[in-house]
């Protein structure tokens, strides 16, 4: 498979929330305003493409020569979590402006599933390094582009009268899987 | 009096304080796991485990572990036991682990878990934080089995894997991601209707 059509399935077809249903916390929790969401999306999309090389590096390198496959899950999320603090680190450092727009989601974005997830996802299927950085860039586009379009949405929903019970996250969910229905006819378009 | 409070704890992460419909934590293994009622229950008891256990050692070291680094510390721990649980399962259980495999490892990064270590095991005793891992990750169990039996009916019209209706129209795969999301969304609506009602009884009352 060409890196266009990885990218595209990854940002599309395959959508990282809508069809495969990592990263939902963050799709429900941080997406109430349009500028959250962006702020979030980013960051996810930043802390995503760095993790992927060190995983990537990390596992192929360290893991496998030493035969000790099984600790994936533990050396990724160590992993993870101190990438996210380190890029904090060097955020705050450098650009404090990115850092009071991006500053507040990093720390949540360790317990974000969808970036474990494609760091994983990309080892299983076995990509070369390459490959790895594409997906895992196009994987944090389409955490963006969902996030983004359901803030749009909820902005709207806001304004309109629904039934106090569907109030909150029920009719939130209910305007994803109206947006999952919409990216499924991606499907089968890239492959 | 001290069973008194147990029950209270215990019911506490059953219904009241339930993680997925009214905390709603967990989110991505309920939507991805509820495919059907086996997978969801398996995912409900695997994520039981790493709760209970996970609780209690955090709970036994709470007082040794400095505040500064108590995250990391807590997802050492607690990804200690999704390692158990992915070797057990890709031992006896090799079937179920290949389709549910990306999110038995995505199971150290759900917030039930580090959301329970961090406001009730690290705060509470060992007995207590058991008793509260087990009756989180009991109401975790019951509200994926449930959403998986539904979701199973309605997309493949079989309760584990056994067919109810004849000649049953299958529901492609991407239209039955739709349906996850809406079949959540709807039972969530319909157990906050539940407690609305509920609040407004007891206020009648008084």
């Amino acid at each position: 498979m060409g890196v266009i059509s990885i990218i595209f399935t990854a940002m599309l077809a395959d959508n990282i929330v809508l069809s495969q249903f990592q990263g939902i916390c963050p799709f429900l929790g941080v997406s109430k305003k349009s500028d959250t969401a962006l702020g979030m999306g980013f960051a996810v999309m930043f802390v995503m493409a760095i993790s992927s090389i060190f995983t990537y590096m990390v596992y192929h390198y360290i893991l496998i020569p030493v035969g000790i496959e099984y600790m994936r899950t533990m050396a990724f999320i160590l992993i993870i979590a101190s990438l996210v603090q380190m890029i904090e680190m060097v955020i705050k450092k450098y650009s404090p402006t990115l850092y009071t727009s991006l500053g507040v989601y990093l720390p949540l974005i360790t317990t974000n599933c969808a970036v474990l997830g494609t760091a994983n996802s990309a080892i299983d299927i076995g990509y070369n390094l390459i490959n790895t950085f594409a997906l895992s860039i196009a994987t944090g586009v389409g955490f963006l582009i969902a996030i983004f379009i359901l803030s749009g949405l909820r902005d709207k929903i806001d304004k309109t009268d629904i039934p106090k019970c569907f109030k909150g996250f029920p009719i939130t969910l209910i305007a994803a899987s109206i947006m999952a229905l919409a990216f499924a006819g991606f499907s089968g378009m890239f492959s | 009096m001290e069973t008194l409070r147990d029950k209270d704890t215990f019911l506490n992460g059953l219904i009241k304080s339930n993680p997925d419909f009214v905390l709603v934590l967990g989110m991505c293994p309920t939507l991805a796991m509820s495919t059907n009622l086996l997978q969801g229950f398996a995912m409900g008891i695997a994520t039981t485990f790493v709760l209970i256990f996970s609780n209690i050692f955090i709970s036994m070291l709470r007082k040794v572990i400095p505040d500064k680094i108590r995250i990391p510390c807590f997802i050492i721990i607690i990804s200690t036991f999704v390692i158990i649980v992915e070797l057990v399962m890709r031992k006896y259980f090799p079937d179920l682990y290949s389709t549910m495999k990306a999110f038995i490892s995505l199971i150290v990064v759900n917030c039930i878990i580090l959301a329970r270590a961090e406001s009730f095991a690290s705060c509470n005793k060992v007995k207590d934080s058991a008793i509260d891992g087990f009756s989180m990750g009991l109401g975790f169990t019951l509200s994926l089995s449930a959403l998986g039996f539904i979701r199973e009916l309605i997309t493949s019209g079989t309760v584990l894997g056994l067919s109810i209706f004849n000649n049953f129209p299958q529901m492609l795969g991407t239209s039955s991601k739709a349906m996850g999301f809406i079949v959540l969304g709807l039972s969530m609506a319909a157990f906050n209707q539940i407690r609305i009602k509920n609040s407004k009884k007891k206020a009648g009352v008084k």
